[in-house]
């Protein structure tokens, strides 16, 4: 016998408008027949009424994971099962996408067929860690959807006190901005250390965002305990008939306005004959003046990434943001990626070691000062770490002497 | 348990390759990208070094999606875009097109669909979205109803390129804040303390590392009825939730305690100004699903401030910062209470220790 929906007059209302509807789509795989999931969607659609009725969510967590792994699966148990018995189970399987989130529909076609046999059918695309989450399993069909996923060639993502998914923008893929081959190193560093998201044995999360430019499309800076921006050091290049181009269409106040006068270092100004005077020595690497004229400029050619660590969300100290910890990395040579891979492995190796339990990196740098990270991790200073020297007068200095000696000895080492 | 009934061991791929996924022309010019420019909104054009061109069309989409819609995408990228598609951080679907004369029929095809077309350039792209009443284990809200409510309003700020810069929207169902910092933010935010059923504290938590979790170390073992619970000193309680995922039976939602903050400023690019965090705009607006129409009516006020007074490329927080706070406040008709004087972690730095005044 078909069994019976639930009415949902309040999700019904999300129904209308012009943007495409989720409740639309819950429908329509709780009342597709055929389909295993039908009668699972059903209740999802039942309970979710329920949350929108009394406002609080009806899901508890729990423990269910696929052999040899020890994360990845979130397990979600409904506190009102006796109501919604179908979706009593409505586990998520987090699964890594190709880097950059790019798909052939063939792959695409797999997963929903692989879905529509073992779970719900839906599928969100993606997380804001960046996975593929299945959503909607029971326990037992956990280990069989996993397989035939992990057949296809797609594998496990983080979850809990772990390495998690990561993320890059389009980057070199569709993007004249990029600066460095992001999927390249995105899947160098993850793949490299891909243990510890498998296998989960940090102090906490430990999650990796690769941005191509300064424009940082991946939000790495904010939520990434390393950040890994492109960026270059020479001078940005220039097409000047471009820019002249760019002043005759836009004309020269508009120019002025949102060019000249909008850059963060006063590094520009118009020439009288409307060709670009750049300071190249002042210029931070903002982007502002390469989105608005992407013709005319262009990133320099000597390009590698900053490297900042210790973004995080609220938890519990409040949202942190990233701070510099290599100013320039080169990133052109095998042995450039080795350095870099190498880094990663030891800022990891750091964490396990060395920060208390629940502790994101940027909490542990706080802890023990970035000082003392530094030299953990045989980073020289920079002066592009702080916003400006310390302004308290409270540190004692007396062995300034050899700190600055190693300051010369370094400027010395890398001088080109 | 003999080998045979083992279950099958994982081929540990990791982050899969993608290029096989690739469009062939996005693979074909991998890194050697000379410009881009925008034929019109939702679509993105760009040059090749070597003279290949492509043209992205973007479209917004439910992010939670049945199999349905994600069949009727493919349907749409075999039919445009050489079988291959993309999605952008924000779950907009792109397609990647060979021939600017395919763009027209395919954003025809979308829109006949249910797709908006849009999300480039200075216009408001998808919010960025979390798990909420759907799937989360301690959602104060329901991220999707809320992000479709919102969208549905400011539908024509996604297909049309009339704002001043981007405008990156975020949600999140609880303090954690997973859904990032944003342009405009739409928080949970509680206000009251946790509600404490003793009965469970002993059996479910580890009452330690709940004590550890409070960030400002309200919470002390206590016993209650002769049974090992907790207990929250409510006068320093700050209401933020955090024991309440380690500690289920310290429930922090309620209906006089879930409620909804707005935040604005918050900015990812590094463009002009260094990346920010959002600041605290309204709070206690009600929870009222399943469209939020206070929420709603907030959010609007600072969207058409911002579009009417922001200047070519400013972003919010950087049309804030021009004219003021308190003309910000003057111009949306919203509340500048003590609450928004901060008294957390380097609160210091965010007071105005000058004489630069916006009257």
């Amino acid at each position: 016998m078909t069994k019976k929906t639930h009415d949902t007059p309040l999700l019904d209302e999300l129904k209308s408008g012009p943007w495409p509807s989720f409740v639309e789509g819950l429908e329509r795989l709780a009342t597709d027949e055929e389909k295993p999931g039908a009668d699972m969607m059903k209740d999802l659609l039942g309970q979710l009424e329920h949350s929108y009725e009394e406002r609080r969510g009806f899901w508890k967590g729990g423990t269910v994971s696929v052999f040899g792994y020890g994360g990845g699966v979130i397990p979600r148990f409904s506190e009102v099962a006796e109501d919604y018995p179908e979706s009593s189970e409505f586990h998520t399987l987090r699964i890594i996408p190709p880097a950059g989130m790019h798909y052939s529909t063939k792959l695409l076609r797999d997963m929903c067929d692989i879905w529509e046999e073992h779970g719900s059918g839906l599928i969100a695309l993606h997380g804001q860690s960046g996975d593929i989450m299945f959503q909607g399993c029971t326990s037992d069909n956990v280990q069989p959807a996993f397989d035939a996923l992990n057949k296809i060639g797609l594998d496990m993502g983080g979850a809990g006190p772990a390495l998690r998914t990561s993320m890059n923008c389009v980057g070199s893929a569709r993007c004249e901005q990029s600066c460095y081959d992001e999927v390249r190193t995105h899947r160098m560093i993850i793949n490299g250390l891909l243990d510890e998201m498998h296998r989960p044995a940090l102090p906490y999360k430990f999650k990796f965002k690769f941005s191509g430019c300064p424009n940082d499309c991946v939000n790495a800076i904010h939520r990434a305990d390393m950040a890994v921006i492109g960026t270059w050091r020479d001078d940005m290049q220039v097409d000047q008939e471009r820019v002249k181009e760019h002043v005759t269409k836009v004309g020269r106040k508009q120019m002025i306005d949102t060019v000249i006068a909008m850059c963060p270092t006063r590094a520009l100004s118009l020439h009288d004959d409307d060709t670009l005077d750049i300071d190249n020595k002042s210029c931070v690497r903002c982007m502002h003046c390469i989105n608005v004229m992407p013709k005319a400029l262009s990133p320099g050619k000597d390009r590698g990434v900053t490297i900042l660590m210790g973004g995080k969300r609220s938890l519990k100290i409040g949202d942190q943001m990233g701070t510099v910890i290599h100013p320039f990395l080169k990133l052109e040579t095998d042995e450039d990626y080795e350095t870099l891979m190498e880094f990663a492995e030891d800022c990891v190796d750091f964490f396990a070691e060395n920060a208390l339990e629940h502790e994101r990196i940027g909490e542990t740098i706080d802890r023990i000062g970035l000082a003392n990270f530094l030299d953990a991790l045989d980073v020289p200073v920079d002066p592009n770490m702080v916003n400006h020297p310390r302004t308290s007068s409270y540190v004692r200095t007396d062995d300034w002497d050899v700190e600055a000696a190693k300051w010369f000895e370094h400027k010395k080492a890398t001088a080109k | 348990m003999s080998n045979a009934e083992l279950p099958r061991r994982a081929d540990e791929h990791g982050v899969p390759d993608p290029f096989p996924q690739m469009h062939p022309t996005l693979k074909a010019n991998y890194g050697d990208w000379a410009w881009h420019d925008r034929p019109r909104p939702g679509v993105l054009h760009h040059m090749a070094h070597s003279g290949d061109e492509i043209w992205t069309v973007r479209a917004g989409t439910q992010r939670q999606m049945d199999l349905g819609t994600i069949r009727k995408l493919c349907e749409l990228a075999d039919k445009y875009a050489d079988g291959h598609m993309r999605f952008t951080t924000r779950s907009n679907a792109e397609f990647m097109c060979t021939a600017a004369d395919k763009t027209g029929p395919l954003i025809e095809e979308l829109n006949a669909a249910g797709f908006p077309v849009g999300g480039t350039g200075n216009s408001l792209s998808m919010i960025s979205h979390t798990q909420g009443w759907l799937h989360c284990d301690i959602p104060g809200t329901d991220a999707s109803g809320v992000v479709k409510s919102l969208m549905d309003e400011l539908h024509h700020e996604f297909t049309h390129e009339e704002m001043p810069n981007r405008v990156r929207m975020t949600t999140s169902c609880c303090q954690i804040n997973c859904g990032g910092q944003g342009d405009i933010a739409i928080n949970v935010q509680y206000t009251k303390p946790p509600k404490i059923n003793h009965d469970l504290v002993a059996n479910v938590c580890e009452r330690p590392s709940v004590v550890a979790r409070c960030p400002v170390a309200a919470i002390r073992p206590a016993v209650v009825n002769g049974k090992p619970s907790l207990e929250v000193d409510e006068k320093k309680c700050i209401c933020c939730g955090a024991c309440y995922p380690p500690c289920p039976p310290m429930q922090i939602n309620g209906p006089d305690s879930t409620k909804i903050a707005v935040w604005v400023g918050g900015k990812h690019s590094n463009a002009r100004s260094k990346p920010t965090f959002h600041k605290l705009v309204a709070a206690n607006l009600p929870n009222n699903a399943p469209r939020w129409p206070e929420v709603a009516d907030v959010v609007k006020r600072i969207f058409y401030a911002y579009k009417e007074d922001g200047r070519a490329w400013e972003r919010m927080g950087e049309w804030i910062e021009r004219i003021g706070w308190a003309r910000f406040f003057e111009m949306t008709d919203l509340a500048f209470t003590k609450h928004q004087i901060d008294d957390w972690r380097g609160a210091r730095n965010s007071l105005n220790a000058s004489a630069h005044l916006h009257f």
